[in-house]
């Protein structure tokens, strides 16, 4: 795993550490910001050295981010980023999750793309899956989800 | 002998069918690579809250004790581990079965886990109430202490690199900041209006644990996981129980070695069935035998997973510490019940406790029978595509982070906290020490006001914090685990540096 990878997160959570800092020092009534003063000294510390490590190149803790991962994941993310942040809200719990799942099943089955029953099956398996979440916390846990489009 | 007087309550019909429920869907769950226990219980609290408090905690127990044990199904039948737990299972477990003693394996493994669960039950119900008298003496410098010091044990054990966990357990000691201060009223760090009530527990469980899994799924691609089920011939259990007895030498060193490592805490289930294993194959006049398919080996490892799990509560129905992530997420079960665990739970809440705990030795039981009969349907649903169970779940996150308050700004943080926490992990973070930091945070800031209140109007803050017997005892285990951990990081590295060298 190269250094720039373990410098982006490190230095990224470093950047928080100090943030925290500086809030929790600065911020008023100081009784109120006594107990995250503390965590903050010690959160920056640790960062500190973490972020120091890496850039001296001597961290090797995790298995970091291949390429092929990172294209592995990049559709599924976007998928999940739109379901999470628009999509559920937007078009409504249901109609999301029916639209985000069926997406994730084509792009991530190792069935093949182009045999005409397998798009059938999957069609098949969100309909199924969305009527036990439908039944679920619709029916059994009484959930008021955001309701827009169908249902 | 309170427990006795709430056996009934666990035969009332709801409980009943919920620790069944609970069971059965656990070892499913648990055979299921990738579902890890901890997951499991954070996705099923959404669904606690419409029962009662000890209903709600009977299907988590039983979803816990279940998804250990089931995670052997797919180890023997798949050689893959349903969870760490069951790593040293696929040593021998595996072997059996290609040597067409998958039965033989699976009932072995069953039986192994209910002997080591019904030990460590008995052994929650045994040391619980002597200790939650004993915590009674405990103030809030002890109490302060005890929080960083679940933080710090579990940063420091739980993680490859001791900084890298003890800064993930600082991370989450800050999340548990964020939002309104309980004395001051004054508000901290809210950046963002879906943080004004703070990080909810229980959406942040689900993302910490979840979230990571889904994408861990997403960066495989569309990879056809290719591992065969093994078929299971037919084997008497009777003839396995004989067999069991016939090696109680794996089975008291199984339970033993589990029960112990439970009350440690941070230390899971991975560790309870590797050190079992090593321990009985070094104890085993067949120690050649180990790895080949030997019966000890699967007995072992089995017992002492399922050994861990009761003791791994004490410190949480005790002194209201969990000492792993599991037993945070039932904490946070507990929480949304308005019920805090502690000193006092078995005094107010004397039905909720005893129930739970009684519903977990009844689970064991009810795990051993029904395990052997799910284990095949298990191992097919094990099978399942990894895009459908990555769906499912991320599906399930949604709607469950949802659910604890009708708030789709619980959904972001749920989906923020899961996405920052699997590039974490990618870079030797772990979840567990921020978990425990997110929970104990509120307890460490309320025990460190309280104390200092108390310190400012008597001795001052130093001698309040940092004397007395009990204190410095806290203090000194917290330096020592820090101490040890950072030790064996160094020498596995002198370790690592040699080897290269040799090579």
């Amino acid at each position: 795993m190269s250094r720039t990878q373990h410098i982006i997160p490190s230095g990224i959570v470093f950047l928080v550490g100090c943030w925290v800092a500086w809030i929790s020092f600065t911020q008023q009534p100081v009784e109120a910001f006594l107990f995250p003063r503390m965590i903050s000294m010690v959160f920056v510390a640790l960062a500190g050295w973490t972020f120091a490590k890496a850039l001296l190149g001597k961290s090797k803790v995790g298995l970091g981010l291949s390429r092929t991962m990172v294209i592995n994941l990049a559709p599924g993310l976007l998928v999940m980023l739109v379901y999470v942040f628009w999509a559920a809200k937007g078009l409504g719990f249901y109609t999301a999750t029916a639209g985000a799942f069926f997406i994730l099943l084509s792009l991530y089955d190792p069935a093949s793309h182009s045999d005409i029953k397998t798009w059938v099956k999957r069609g098949i398996i969100t309909a199924v899956f969305v009527a036990v979440m439908y039944g679920l916390f619709a029916q059994l846990l009484s959930v008021y989800t955001p309701r827009e489009v169908l249902f | 002998m309170e427990f006795i007087y709430y056996f009934g309550d666990v035969f009332s019909p709801l409980s009943f069918m919920l620790l069944l429920g609970g069971t059965i869907g656990g070892l499913i769950l648990g055979a299921t690579p990738g579902l890890s226990p901890t997951m499991a219980v954070a996705l099923l609290i959404p669904f606690t809250f419409q029962l009662e408090a000890a209903q709600g905690l009977i299907l988590l127990g039983a979803a816990y004790t279940s998804t250990v044990a089931g995670g052997a199904v797919s180890a023997i039948l798949l050689k893959i581990p349903g969870a760490p737990a069951n790593i040293a299972t696929t040593l021998d477990g595996h072997t059996m079965a290609k040597k067409g003693q998958g039965a033989k394996a699976l009932q072995l493994s069953f039986l192994a886990s209910a002997v080591g669960g019904v030990f460590g039950v008995l052994l929650l119900i045994f040391l619980t109430p002597v200790l939650s008298d004993w915590a009674l003496a405990f103030g809030p410098s002890h109490l302060f202490w005890l929080a960083i010091l679940g933080v710090t044990v579990i940063g420091s054990l739980d993680s490859a690199s001791v900084v890298k966990g003890l800064l993930s357990g600082c991370i989450g000691l800050w999340l548990a900041t964020i939002g309104f201060d309980d004395i001051m009223g004054a508000q901290r760090f809210i950046f963002h209006p879906s943080l004004g009530g703070g990080i909810n527990i229980i959406a942040a469980l689900i993302g910490l644990f979840a979230i990571p899994q889904v994408l861990t799924m997403f960066a495989k691609g569309r990879q056809v996981d290719g591992a065969e089920v093994i078929e299971v011939q037919k084997h008497s259990v009777l003839a396995a129980t004989r067999e069991l007895i016939r090696w109680p030498r794996a089975l008291t060193i199984g339970t033993l070695t589990g029960s112990i490592i439970g009350l440690i805490p941070g230390v899971g289930g991975q560790i309870a069935g590797l050190v079992a294993y090593d321990q009985s194959k070094k104890f085993s006049p067949e120690k050649d035998k180990f790895g080949t398919g030997h019966p000890e080996g699967v007995i072992a490892a089995e017992s002492a997973n399922n050994a861990m799990v009761g003791p791994s509560l004490v410190p949480l129905l005790t002194l209201s510490i969990p000492g792993s992530p599991t037993a945070a997420v039932l904490l946070g079960g507990l929480l949304i019940h308005g019920i805090f665990p502690g000193t006092d739970l078995f005094d107010n809440h004397p039905d909720v406790a005893w129930t739970f705990i009684n519903s977990m030795l009844i689970g064991q039981v009810l795990m051993c029978i029904f395990g052997l009969y799910v284990a095949g349907l298990a191992a097919r649903v094990a099978q399942v595509p990894q895009s459908v169970m990555a769906a499912v779940v991320l599906s399930l996150s949604v709607f469950g982070a949802y659910s604890v308050q009708s708030s789709m700004g619980d959904v972001y943080v749920m989906a923020c906290l899961g996405l920052g926490m699997f590039f974490l992990e990618r870079f030797g973070f772990s979840a567990a020490p921020l978990v425990l930091g997110l929970i104990l945070g509120p307890i460490a800031e309320a025990n460190f006001t309280q104390g200092s209140m108390i310190a400012n109007a008597t001795v001052g803050q130093a001698s309040y914090f940092f004397s007395g017997p009990l204190n410095l005892f806290l203090i000194f285990v917290v330096i020592a685990s820090i101490a040890y951990s950072v030790w064996m990081e160094l020498r596995s590295r002198r370790t690592t540096t040699k080897e290269e060298a040799l090579a």
